[in-house]
């Protein structure tokens, strides 16, 4: 199914500084492999060392969270758009 | 290169002050330029960390869109964030480092007993294993390199 891919900008400089990319996928996960494996770089920005996709990345289909959906499982259509949206987070050390 | 003029960095120690103890935390609005990154407003957000905001904060993606919207209908960029550790040094934690994401400018400011000082900013570098520090130039002609205050 063709997807179109929205990169945030703070991750546009690891995806040839692209706004958004298109793939032919049939899930969620399948979609961010492809996105991973041409941009490489992006990688650790999204995923943790041992490949869970991180909690302060959010990923949505259209305008539904990915959590509340099947996660990585969570099949494409024909023109769905994929969204990785930021939450910030941080704090002091105490 | 982080632009902030006078009004920008007292609404940012300001809005520390507020909060404190607690942390604040907001959306930086701006241009980057040649000479360096503007900020030209500020987005003020609602920590979103009720269970410990003492210590932690946090911008929900619903906040982060709104953000952006913002932005875009200023003809602006989200530039960065800001926010404050109360009673703690203007220095991003491994917390910080661990949740921060690439390009954008992260200001700390440091208020301490509710009093807000030293005002930094930060880039994740590319490797994410460390903040750089960068460099704040405003209207109060600190010099090079000198925690803003």
């Amino acid at each position: 199914m063709a997807v179109k891919l929205e990169i945030p900008t703070a991750l546009r400089q690891f995806a040839g500084k692209q706004a958004s990319v298109e793939f032919n996928a049939a899930t969620v996960g399948d979609a961010l492999k492809q996105l991973t494996g041409i941009y490489a770089d992006l990688r650790k920005h999204l995923y943790t060392d041992d490949g869970r996709i991180r909690s302060f990345v959010n990923i949505y289909v259209n305008d539904e969270d990915i959590r509340y959906l099947q996660k990585e499982n969570t099949p494409i259509k024909d023109g769905d758009t994929i969204s990785i949206v930021p939450s910030i987070a941080g704090g002091a050390n105490l | 290169m982080l632009i902030v003029n006078k009004e920008i960095a007292q609404a940012i120690r300001g809005h520390g002050a507020r909060d404190y103890p607690n942390e604040t935390c907001g959306a930086m609005l701006g241009l980057d330029r040649a000479e360096g990154r503007e900020v030209r407003t500020l987005f003020p957000l609602t920590n979103r960390r009720d269970d410990s905001p003492r210590n932690r904060f946090s911008i929900t993606a619903e906040d982060f869109r709104a953000a952006e919207r913002a932005a875009k209908d200023q003809g602006l960029d989200l530039v960065g964030w800001y926010h404050s550790h109360p009673d703690h040094p203007a220095k991003p934690s491994e917390y910080d480092r661990e949740h921060a994401w690439p390009w954008y400018s992260y200001v700390i400011v440091s208020v301490a007993s509710g009093e807000p000082r030293d005002m930094t900013s930060w880039l994740l570098s590319e490797d994410r294993s460390h903040f750089e520090p960068e460099e704040i130039a405003s209207l109060m002609s600190a010099p090079p390199g000198t925690a803003h205050r």
